[in-house]
């Protein structure tokens, strides 16, 4: 399988053939341009080669994702070791992210040590702001109290947690999709906050570029999982007018992209164990057990980088093996 | 005492619950005189298992969670008190009360949903 553009018909540097082709290896390391909402592909591989570094940019983030401090089964009995080796994945990046976005599943049961182990664990990033929106994992027994008293202390978060803030001409949107689900349901966001979305956008140029971030996907990957958003759609329509928009989720733990418009969605890899494909066969959405030695590869954290001027955001997902 | 504070909070909640007009299940830790019966709900791979269970009122009903992932016990409408966070092998009672149809979800995975027919 060759992992260099061979068609380059518009050149502009994106290979449609070449991208589709990329599309299977989604989690092994691949570089995410999105350009016009077409996305073009290439490997971590070619990045190394060029020595190592990401393409210039003006301000690159990084989203780590389920963490699960507290899971000690088969899936993977030493959460906290994983954890460590994708902080120092971040701390060995020779451009250090401006700050990290958590999408979700912090601990693994709410408990307040879970939270402690976290928070002592985050402390060795060298990277030191880290922007949060709660899995349901997060809120199991008191409807996120614990997690908002800990982790909005720089946010000004509204309802149960949701807020926005701008770094260098990009808007991020940090939603909560985890709290009062409904019997029979998917992840929900609720009227009030997304009356909140709708004015929160308001007032910005259809070129501002939007990060919404949130840990269920704000897409519908596979209901039948509950893997999906029921009222997601709403707040898709008050961002249709914009330019640019990435969505980035958690919540199952492996890599999938969609392209809808201008809008791009991307789930995250967990750092804590992998879970089925969406659908498969005979299993259900929890921790998937695979051989130790393929564990870490099915692991990892996704680099997100803007430059301004341009409307694309590239996103690198790398495992950790 | 801490039986005793349990027991008046039960009471409370009884008398809160009956004001109201609500069908009324009891924690299993207020009730000793609960019916000899054991209703065993299973939960494995986000499924209750079974999906629908009969029982009379007065009877015990134990769900185990069998899975890697917490789930929760919920009453659609409140009905009944619900679970905290089940982690494995982690169980939760209630004794079953007034007779009618109690629809329950796991509130971690709503997906998840299950009926319990109480009769006399």
């Amino acid at each position: 399988m060759s992992d260099y553009i061979s068609h380059d018909h518009e050149h502009d540097g994106i290979d449609r053939r070449g991208f589709l082709t990329c599309m299977a290896w989604a989690g092994t390391g691949l570089l995410w341009t999105i350009k016009g909402g077409i996305l073009a592909s290439t490997t971590l591989a070619q990045i190394a080669k060029a020595g190592g570094q990401l393409p210039a940019s003006d301000l690159s983030f990084l989203q780590i994702s389920d963490s699960h401090i507290g899971f000690s089964k088969e899936a993977n009995k030493d959460v906290t070791e994983t954890f460590k080796i994708a902080l120092d994945r971040i701390n060995a990046m020779p451009t250090p992210p401006s700050f990290l976005i958590h999408t979700g599943d912090i601990t693994q049961l709410s408990k307040p040590e879970e939270f402690d182990t976290f928070d002592q664990l985050v402390k060795s990033c060298r990277t030191k702001d880290v922007f949060y929106v709660p899995g349901e994992h997060d809120v199991l027994n008191d409807g996120g109290k614990l997690y908002r008293d800990r982790y909005l202390k720089t946010v000004d978060a509204k309802g149960s947690g949701w807020y926005s803030f701008n770094k260098n001409g990009v808007h991020f949107i940090g939603l909560v999709n985890v709290l009062d689900l409904q019997a029979g349901g998917l992840g929900q966001l609720g009227d009030d906050q997304l009356e909140w979305l709708e004015a929160d956008v308001k007032g910005l140029g259809p070129d501002t570029p939007i990060v919404v971030f949130a840990h269920i996907p704000l897409w519908t990957v596979y209901p039948q999982w509950g893997w999906g958003t029921s009222d997601s759609e709403r707040a898709l329509g008050y961002l249709k007018r914009f330019g640019s928009v990435t969505v980035l989720n958690g919540h199952i733990h492996q890599v999938l992209q969609k392209v809808e418009g201008n809008v791009t969605f991307h789930t995250a890899m967990s750092t804590a164990f992998p879970q089925p494909a969406p659908g498969t066969a005979g299993a259900s959405p929890g921790p998937l057990k695979v051989p130790a030695e393929k564990l870490r590869s099915m692991l990892g954290l996704t680099s997100v980088q803007y430059k301004q001027g341009s409307s694309s955001l590239a996103v690198v997902d790398s495992n950790l093996s | 005492m801490t039986t005793l504070i349990r027991k008046i909070k039960m009471a409370a909640l009884i008398c809160g619950i009956s004001s109201l007009g609500l069908s009324v299940f009891a924690d299993d830790a207020a009730n000793s005189s609960a019916g000899s019966k054991q209703n065993t709900i299973e939960i494995k791979d986000f499924m209750f298992n079974p999906q629908k269970v009969t029982v009379k009122s007065g009877e015990k009903i134990t769900w185990i969670n069998h899975d890697e992932e917490p789930h929760t016990v919920v009453s659609v409408g409140k009905k009944f008190q619900k679970s905290s966070a089940l982690d494995t092998d982690q169980e939760y009672s209630i004794i079953a009360g007034a007779p009618g149809t109690y629809e329950y979800f796991c509130s971690v995975h709503p997906k998840m949903t299950a009926t319990i027919v109480v009769e006399k």
